[in-house]
Parts: C-alpha cells; sequence; structure tokens
C-alpha cells in the first residue's frame, strides 16, 4: 500500500518534470526540472528493491549529469532562452509520437515475467561481492580505471590552452 | 528496505517545512495580521547586502570545465567506492588490494592534471 503510494507520487511527479523540460522555455529551469526528473526516477528504482541503482542514479545522473547540464548552459552565452522553434517543430512532433506509440505497443505485448516473490535481499552487497572477490569481474573493474584516466588525460589535452 | 522509508518520509516532511515556511507570511498577509508599509530599500533583492552590479546571467569562465571534468570522474569513482565500502568487511585484503589500484590508476591522472596546472587558477 505504502509502495503503491510513493510509487504513484513519483510516477506522477517524473512525467511532470518530464514535460516541464520540454515546455519551459527558460533553459536553466529546464535543466533544474530534468534533475527533479533523474531524482524521481531513483526513486522509483528504490521501490522496485534496486537499492544500489538508486544510489547510482543519484551519484551519475543528479549528480554528475545534472551539474554538467547546468555547466554546459553557464558556459555558453545567449542560451538561456533555448532555441527558437524552427519548421522542424511539426516532424519532431510526428517523430516523438510515433516513439511513443512504438514504446507502448512493445510494452503492452512484451510477456513480462513477473516473480512472484518480493526481492529482500540488499543489492548493493551482492554487486560488491561480483566485482571485488576473487572469482569476480576484478579485471573489468580494473580497465574501467583504465578508462577513466583515459578520460581525464584526453579531456585535458583536448582543451589545455597552448 | 526500511531505509528508504525513512528517507521518503524525511524528503515529505522537508517538502512540507520549505511549503510552510514559504506559504506562512503569505497567510499572515491575507488575514492582515501582517501591516503593508512599502518602502524603496523593503523591495531591494539585498535589502542589507552590497548592491547589485550588472546582470546575474553572466557567462561563466572557461576554465570551470576543468573541475566539472575531474568532477564526474571522482562522481563515478564514488559509484564503485560505495558498494565497495558497505561489504569490506567481508571481501578481506584482496578488495582491499583491488580498490588500492583502482585508485592508484586514476590518482595518475589526477597527479597530471595537478602537474599540467590545470587546478591552478590563471
Amino acid at each position: 500500500m505504502g509502495m503503491d503510494i510513493a510509487f504513484w507520487i513519483l510516477a506522477v511527479v517524473s512525467v511532470a518534470s518530464a514535460l516541464a523540460v520540454v515546455l519551459t522555455r527558460d533553459l536553466f529551469r529546464a535543466a533544474l526540472f530534468l534533475v527533479l526528473c533523474f531524482f524521481t526516477v531513483a526513486g522509483i528504482y528504490a521501490t522496485l528493491s534496486a537499492d544500489f541503482l538508486a544510489g547510482a542514479q543519484v551519484l551519475i545522473y543528479v549528480g554528475a549529469i545534472g551539474v554538467f547540464i547546468i555547466f554546459a548552459i553557464m558556459l555558453t552565452r545567449d542560451s538561456r532562452q533555448g532555441s527558437p522553434s524552427g519548421r522542424l517543430r511539426l516532424p519532431a512532433l510526428f517523430i516523438g509520437f510515433l516513439f511513443l506509440a512504438t514504446m507502448i505497443f512493445a510494452l503492452v505485448n512484451t510477456d513480462w515475467n513477473v516473480v512472484a516473490e518480493v526481492p529482500t535481499e540488499s543489492t548493493t552487497s551482492a554487486i560488491a561481492h561480483a566485482i571485488f572477490s576473487e572469482d569476480g569481474f576484478v579485471l573489468a573493474f580494473e580497465i574501467a580505471a583504465a578508462l577513466m584516466l583515459a578520460a581525464i588525460i584526453g579531456a585535458i589535452v583536448l582543451v589545455r590552452d597552448k | 528496505m526500511d531505509n528508504f522509508g525513512y528517507i521518503g518520509i524525511f524528503l515529505i516532511l522537508s517538502i512540507g517545512f520549505a511549503a510552510t515556511m514559504i506559504l506562512l507570511p503569505v497567510t499572515l498577509r491575507l488575514l492582515h495580521i501582517v501591516p503593508r508599509k512599502p518602502n524603496p530599500t523593503k523591495y531591494t533583492t539585498y535589502e542589507c547586502g552590497m548592491e547589485t552590479i550588472g546582470k546575474s546571467q553572466v557567462r561563466f569562465n572557461f576554465r570551470y570545465y576543468y573541475f566539472a571534468l575531474l568532477f564526474v570522474i571522482f562522481d563515478i569513482q564514488v559509484v564503485f567506492l560505495y558498494p565497495w565500502a558497505v561489504e569490506l568487511s567481508q571481501l578481506k585484503l584482496f578488495g582491499l588490494v583491488a580498490m588500492m589500484v583502482f585508485v592508484l590508476i586514476i590518482m595518475v591522472g589526477f597527479v597530471y592534471a595537478w602537474k599540467k596546472g590545470v587546478l591552478k587558477w590563471k
């Protein structure tokens, strides 16, 4: 019962904020609505017993991607009012509705495997054992570190003033 | 899982607190408990602060980009540190060494940024 109430509050807020992202003229406010949308999606993950995914959503999407989008807006001159709507408005609306129809069709027609029992185990510790135990994915984890190192060095080399 | 319930209650309480703080003066004004005596000083943005200069929506310095970039990298590192920290007592030495190597590899990038003067504000 409590879960249902939580889900419906989160669902309504996330859909409303997602609509606000598209309909708000002020680009900065749209970015803040996007952060709210990410946050409510994290809440939906939490109601689905995916606690690690909820934490990762808050850290990566609300934290990193939200900050990066706001940075991109603040570093750009005269972008606050957004781009004026051009001739592509109607085709974009059509493609958007087509995509929505496809998604709804796929969702309704998929045979979802629903497990009867409620998952009670904390997913965080299971993920920790899958990555860090001796028969886990330690090599892939260290390769991820090398990838992040390449991202740091590459980004610094690309934009450093000569 | 119950902890998320506490987070939810905390969120509802904090939103309710913020809403009450905003609506309280409005309600008192509507009930004519608070008198209305306007003057120009009262309507300035910072009544006791400095006078503001220029627009509030300015273009920020591009050098902030480096800090945003490093923040994102260390944010991703935290995603890995979080399950590791939860289960460290059971992961024993192997998990500790694995995370040490991970942090050391990323620290190479941090030291590179440091040596290239990225963190210095010119």
